[in-house]
């Protein structure tokens, strides 16, 4: 399979990107590791006019503390997220769950950035920094501006980017020893999760269970009404209307979030 | 667009379409065949080569994206004398392999591998492999060929599965 034709740009700074966005308007986008936007691109189901590599952008790229956060650049690799002695001592959830993506191949390629801007409903990272109460940093004409995790995913493959803005780095809290859990349904190697829950200093989110990744909101309500892991994770389901595949129905997979969600909430990874 | 890169060593410079994916690349410009389109959707690894030592999915990277780095497939791992790297004698003497599509994938993804982690154990180079499939179902003697090169069996152990 190969893409429709496209001109490449190389972005050598993140201005540089900027002003390349705003010349080619809603026919560019960006490319960073490519591993969401190339299988679109090869099935056509993307075809942009024009690619911006911002890949070889060193700004955009790294991690580092700042007050009681982490900050990691947009284009930052999986593999680098997950294998960071910082990411692993200050955020351990963020860490695990970077190491959750994919495959080893796919982690040497996609970065962070990436995958919280093609918003999918089921992967790993915006699910996680929904339950981490992270936001992004977007960069834009007018300047940067900062988006809470709860206000950035507005629907399947929907964010509050828009069109001339670049997801320029991601914050998260840093707590090292906060506690946490992670469970990840999936039938095959290498899969998108069927059901995923993160949970995080009573914080719980969902993968799969909508049009985008979920706030446990009833369960987060039950746990700070002094309810136990088992009751508080009945209320998974709440309020969620997940679809339905060959792997789950819409049934299996609220049972999936309730049983998940009991075993994240006891600290349990898998 | 015209790159410069370096394929198993030697310096190159083509002038490609920015649409060409490496795996094309490879196996159409540079005549290199070693790494198989399988599946084309990131998925099976039989495309898998190394991008500045990495293991990644060259049916998902665009040759324009090597542009100044350096791309290493299974050709690139025997030495001019014809001598096969560990990971490769490690396949032909576990006889890590039944139809032989998915080896050269995953030479690459276990060398990169190895690179990361010389001392796996059997555990994680199952989940090191995780990228890679095998359709004939022959992974037993492929983790037992990984954990060979690392040097975690004898020959004697090695060799005994041979065959069965």
């Amino acid at each position: 399979m190969i893409p429709a034709t496209f001109d490449y740009e190389v972005a050598d700074s993140a201005e540089h990107a900027l002003s390349l966005l705003a010349e080619h308007g809603e026919d560019a986008k960006l490319l960073a590791g490519g591993h969401s936007l190339l299988p679109m691109m090869k099935v056509r189901l993307a075809q942009p006019a024009v690619l911006v590599d911002i890949a070889r952008v060193g700004e955009l790229s790294g991690i580092r503390s700042d007050g009681g956060e982490l900050v990691i650049g947009a284009t930052t690799r999986h593999a680098d997220v997950a294998g960071s002695d910082l990411v692993r001592a200050e955020v351990p959830l963020l860490a695990y769950a970077a190491a959750q993506v994919g495959d080893p191949q796919i982690r040497h390629r996609g970065t962070i950035g990436g995958s919280l801007a093609h918003a999918d409903p089921s992967a790993d990272l915006p699910m996680t920094l929904l339950a981490l109460g992270g936001s992004v940093e977007i960069t834009g004409p007018a300047g940067v501006r900062t988006v809470a995790a709860d206000d950035f995913f507005a629907g399947p493959f929907e964010t509050a980017l828009s069109p001339d803005e670049l997801l320029s780095a991601v914050r998260v809290p840093r707590g090292g020893d906060v506690p946490w859990g992670y469970q990840k349904f999936v039938r095959r190697a290498n899969d998108w999760a069927i059901v995923a829950v993160a949970a995080y200093d009573g914080r719980v989110a969902l993968a799969n269970m909508g049009g985008t990744p979920l706030r446990a909101l009833g369960v987060e309500e039950a746990l700070r009404g002094g309810a136990s892991a088992a009751e508080a994770a009945a209320h998974a389901a709440d309020g969620t209307s997940p679809g339905y595949d060959f792997h789950a129905d819409t049934e299996y997979r609220k049972h999936l979030a309730r049983v998940l969600t009991k075993r994240a909430l006891q600290g349990e990874t898998g | 667009m015209e790159i410069k890169l370096t394929v198993n060593g030697t310096a190159r410079s083509d002038e490609v379409e920015p649409r060409l994916l490496l795996v094309h690349y490879l196996r159409e410009v540079c005549g290199l065949r070693a790494a198989n389109v399988g599946c084309d959707t990131t998925s099976c690894g039989a495309c898998t080569v190394l991008l500045d030592g990495e293991s990644v999915k060259s049916c998902t990277v665009l040759a324009v994206q090597a542009n100044g780095r350096s791309v290493t497939t299974a050709e690139g791992l025997v030495a001019e004398d014809g001598t096969m790297s560990a990971v490769q004698q490690a396949f032909r003497e576990n006889h890590g392999l039944q139809c032989g599509f998915c080896t050269p994938g995953m030479v690459m993804a276990a060398t990169s591998l190895l690179a990361e982690n010389p001392d796996p154990t059997e555990q994680q180079v199952r989940e090191g492999l995780e990228g890679n499939f095998c359709r004939c179902t022959g992974y037993h003697n492929i983790v037992r060929a990984v954990l060979a090169a690392a040097g975690k069996l004898s020959g004697a152990e090695a060799s005994s599965e041979v065959g069965a």
